[in-house]
């Protein structure tokens, strides 16, 4: 018999609205954490997961309160303790790790000296032994060099050794049940893979109970024994990790799965249509029969209960989900051709392109140089063909974003030269550019909060290039406006309405209608999914796709997500540092021979498939400059071969399958070494 | 244009939606009454004072409150209560064009500061600075005994000295949008400076500088009401609170109501303007997050 650590009994938590009713954010939940045992609970935004993640702390957020239902740490209910009674649990008993490390550690206080706070507060111990136990944490947690460590602030540190300093300060009470909210989202994909193998470490040395609180299934994957899927407020799947992502029985959780981009399949994934419900708005029937494509009218009177599979050991809050039982298609993606309309003459040409970040000393102005050996981003050379897409991948650092805005403009170059249309220079300050070059290249940013004017109405938005370029009036301009919104999929009557009353998806629409307004040639895209749900990433990657085969756009994609990237891209430029490491069509660069750093990179995706482990081949240092001289992966680089890479700069050669690699090791020599891995 | 009617129609509904909430709270709703109480009077006084504010009458000096003369009489025997309540029409009018003043310039040049950035802003800022450490009651002395003392000259010389401190308000509130993507994106798109701050920066940081412009105007009807207690505000007869407080302050021993009438009026009305730009920075969602959506 498993000892249960925590038991959530029948947990209503909701709020007042302005009308005077209750409305539930979470419904009914009943779940129990067993000693040892790592639960993930996923779900998409608004799903509810996060105040799950802190009921199970004894905290309701400002505004909601408990309903009805009880959430029993042994034997104390935590949600009717006094804030005394609570103190001597949490930290102590049940220590949580937020999102992001670095704004929850006090930046003026040595990284020592707040793990020693938490120990005075949570143990007995003694000076001297807190001392060492600090430095037993910092080990634990794979810091290198302890002692030093513990005299750094937290801005000296990398996101990924913040992160575990978080881990060791959770782990400073040695809590029978740890908290993670989104602890690795934000951080690189390398990173990442590190800090999820260190907590599959902890699970399994401390025996602690954890909670892992994620939106990212392929996280999830990796850590968790068991999965919670939520939906609306509401458990819709509760099982054993392989059940849920082998033979996900309900609808929700099918969808999701096949609206990830997957590195091993080409093509883009399936999205779904419709979004998650607004609290509140269901008053019978399903949560998810509006998205579902196996509900019938039974689902949309009645409202399905979690029922208990026997032979999956899983729990399912679905009325069909026999009909599913037996679906094995997960991983057949209707792959869409995104191949044929590329055009072979060039659109946009970099050549030598290097970008400096270094202030311009009062002579360099007079002269108006840059002197700067060693610059952010350099020796670029891309060409992109009309109507391809083209990756740049990279971790953050990685100079793609720089390329991105010198490319629009916004960032002067240092050298090199970038033709538009073969013959066009495109000037390096944004005022000397003409006009008809300014249309031909649009941006799109990561944040649709950002990047659109809070005070605009839709109407507003999309009217600014309307007008700008093409000098539309009146009924012309409101027409043309419509015919925009319609091409995104978004109807006239949003025309009136703020980016505040939009879902994110909603919002990235309307920033790529903006785009896609100026009747551009080239669109920038800057991360454009990276800060959306799963599903509505789906339904933007379809969305370019579709746009880009009616006006045969080209995009510059940038981002970090290797499968996003696979998905989407023609072509794949990887970069290290600002310098380019190898370059080649996708479904090259998805296969070895590549550049180690493409290596390190391609192990350290993680596949929402426990299965595949992430192979964690070099170290997530992360470097702030990039070497004066040799090649720029030389301070990771699992295969270094010595004196070499640090001299000189690697030579570009060629794979047989047509992919660039700039390495010193021969294509061959990379080709055995990587297929004995 | 059909357009353009709609977007009145909706400003108007903006503004009256915006006093409705400013009116639902106890504080903004006394702010509103009082400030609303203080420009009817301003305006419609003349029609209905009950004494020739200039009428001299040394029988009567300093006579206590009265059934004819509600508020008593001053050391000239002119009626104290007509003087009150057109006491405040100088001061309203003077500092409500001031203040539009030091609004409109200070706001400009603000936002330009902010977007511009670089040199230009570290000369204009360093300037900005110099003239804040100027004693601003010296300066308006000095320009005020060399211009004279008409509404010509102080309307925008306090206009100019009260809008210093909008300046750097502006700049900060344009610092905060000039780092959002859609700016960024105005600029790859190409738009000039000028459109980029009337339509990108300009609603976003519109709020806070009117709120800031309104808690200037209480802050300048003190300053004009103390040139006039120097002296230097408005000329006699006309009536004005600066200048019946200096009059009187000295007889205060014994002739309390001369100096307590103009005294009680003009605190009120900086109180109301004081209630009503708390208010209004509060409908505005200034200090609240009532931004965020749900």
């Amino acid at each position: 018999m498993k000892t249960s650590v925590q038991e959530i009994k029948d947990l209503t938590i909701g709020f007042q609205s302005q009308k005077g009713e209750q409305i539930s954010i979470l419904k009914n939940i009943s779940t129990t954490i067993n000693k040892g045992e790592t639960v993930g609970i996923v779900g998409e935004s608004g799903s509810g997961k996060s105040t799950l993640a802190l009921a199970m702390m004894g905290y309701v957020k400002h505004g909601l309160f408990t309903i009805s239902g009880q959430c029993m740490f042994h034997s104390n209910n935590l949600l009717e303790m006094e804030n005394k009674e609570l103190e001597t649990i949490r930290g102590r008993k049940i220590a949580m790790i937020p999102q992001n490390a670095g704004q929850s550690l006090t930046p003026n206080l040595k990284i020592g000296y707040q793990i020693d706070e938490a120990l005075k507060l949570h143990t007995d111990l003694k000076k001297e032994d807190r001392d060492k136990k600090i430095s037993e944490l910092l080990n634990k947690v794979r810091l290198p060099s302890p002692d030093t460590m513990a005299q750094r602030y937290p801005h000296e540190l990398s996101g990924g050794q913040q992160q575990r300093v978080a881990v060791a300060m959770a782990l400073a009470g040695s809590p029978e049940l740890l908290l993670l909210d989104e602890p690795t989202t934000g951080l690189d994909v390398t990173t990442q893979a590190h800090v999820l193998e260190l907590l599959n470490f902890i699970a399994k040395d401390t025996g602690t109970s954890m909670v892992y609180v994620s939106h990212d299934l392929g996280a999830i994957a990796q850590v968790s024994d068991r999965v919670i899927v939520m939906y609306s407020g509401e458990i819709v799947l509760d099982g054993p990790v392989r059940s849920i992502l082998k033979n996900p029985i309900h609808p929700y959780t099918y969808g999701l799965l096949k609206s990830i981009p997957k590195l091993t399949l080409p093509g883009l994934p399936n999205s779904m249509s419709g979004s998650q419900p607004q609290p509140g708005s269901i008053k019978s029937g399903c949560s998810f029969y509006e998205r579902c494509e196996f509900s019938d009218n039974n689902c949309k009177i009645n409202s399905p209960t979690l029922e208990y599979i026997d032979d999956l050991n899983t729990s399912v809050r679905c009325f069909k989900h026999k009909e599913l039982t037996n679906q094995n298609d997960l991983n057949s993606q209707t792959v869409k051709s995104i191949e044929n309309k590329i055009l072979k003459n060039e659109i946009l040409d970099l050549s030598n392109v290097s970008i400096s970040y270094a202030k311009q000393k009062f002579l360099e102005q007079l002269f108006n140089k840059i002197e700067d050996s060693n610059p952010t981003v350099k020796d670029i050379d891309i060409n992109i063909n009309k109507g391809e897409t083209l990756a740049l991948v990279g971790e953050s650092g990685s100079g793609k974003s720089t390329i991105l805005k010198s490319i629009a403009g916004l960032l002067k170059t240092k050298d090199g030269i970038i033709k538009f249309e073969k013959d066009k220079v495109l000037s390096n300050d944004l005022k000397e550019r003409d006009h008809s070059f300014l249309r031909a290249i649009q941006l799109i940013f990561q944040n649709p909060d950002e990047s659109l004017n809070p005070n605009h109405t839709v109407e507003e938005i999309i009217s600014q290039p309307l007008k700008l370029y093409f000098g539309l009036k009146g009924q012309e301009l409101k027409d043309k406006i419509i015919e925009v919104l319609d091409k995104v999929r978004l109807g006239e009557f949003y025309l009136t309405r703020y980016p505040r009353q939009l879902s994110g998806g909603e919002k990235q629409r309307v920033a790529v209608a903006r785009a896609f307004a100026a009747k551009p040639d080239i669109i920038l895209c800057d991360e454009v999914t990276s800060a959306l749900d799963v599903s509505v990433q789906a339904a933007v990657l379809n969305l370019l796709q579709e746009l880009k085969e009616d006006f045969g756009t080209t995009y510059v994609f940038v981002s970090h997500d290797l499968a996003v990237v696979r998905a989407i891209s023609d072509r794949v430029a990887v970069l290290y540092q600002g310098r380019l490491c190898e370059i080649g069509p996708s479904k090259n660069v998805y296969k070895f021979p590549s550049h180690p750093y493409t290596e390190v990179l391609l192990g350290a995706v993680l596949e929402p498939d426990p299965d595949v482990k992430p192979k964690l081949v070099a170290e997530d240092i992360v470097e702030e400059k990039p070497p004066e001289n040799g090649c720029s992966f030389q301070g990771r680089c699992p295969r270094i071969l010595g004196d070499i890479c640090k001299n000189e700069v690697p030579p570009w050669q060629t794979s047989d399958n047509g992919n660039l690699i700039r390495c010193h090791i021969k294509i061959e020599d990379l080709k055995n070494q990587q297929s004995l891995n | 244009m059909n357009n353009k009617k709609e977007k009145q129609k909706n400003i108007f509904q903006k503004i009256l939606e915006i006093l409705k909430t400013m009116a639902s709270k106890p504080s903004g709703l006394i702010g509103l009454t009082i400030l609303v109480f203080h420009v009817v009077l301003a305006i419609t006084s003349p029609l209905y004072v009950p004494h020739d504010y200039k009428a001299i009458d040394p029988t009567l000096m300093l006579s206590p409150p009265s059934s004819e003369f509600w508020f008593g009489t001053d050391s000239l025997g002119r009626d104290v209560f007509t003087r009150t309540i057109l006491g405040g029409r100088t001061a309203l009018t003077v500092t409500f064009f001031g203040s539009l003043i030091a609004l409109l310039w200070g706001g400009a040049l603000g936002i330009f500061c902010g977007l511009v950035g670089g040199k230009t802003d570290d000369i204009v800022m360093r300037i900005i600075d110099a003239f804040l450490s100027i004693p601003w009651i010296l300066a308006m002395l000095l320009i005020v005994s060399l211009l004279g003392t008409t509404t010509l000259v102080l309307i925008p010389a306090l206009g100019f000295f009260y809008g210093k401190g909008i300046v750097r308000v502006a700049r900060a509130a344009t610092h905060d949008v000039i780092a959002k993507d859609f700016i960024v994106s105005a600029r790859a798109r190409g738009h000039s400076n000028f459109s980029i701050i009337w339509n990108e920066i300009l609603p976003n940081v519109r709020d806070a500088i009117m709120v800031e412009g309104a808690m200037r105007w209480s802050w300048m009807l003190l300053g004009f009401s103390s040139l006039s207690f120097l002296g230097f505000g408005v000329s006699p007869p006309t009536p004005d609170w600066g200048l019946m407080i200096s009059n009187a302050r000295g007889l205060m021993s014994f002739a309390y109501w001369a100096v307590l009438a103009p005294i009680f009026g003009l605190s009120t009305l900086i109180i109301g303007i004081n209630l009503t730009a708390d208010a209004f920075a509060k409908a505005l969602g200034i200090d609240r997050s009532t931004k965020a959506p749900v």
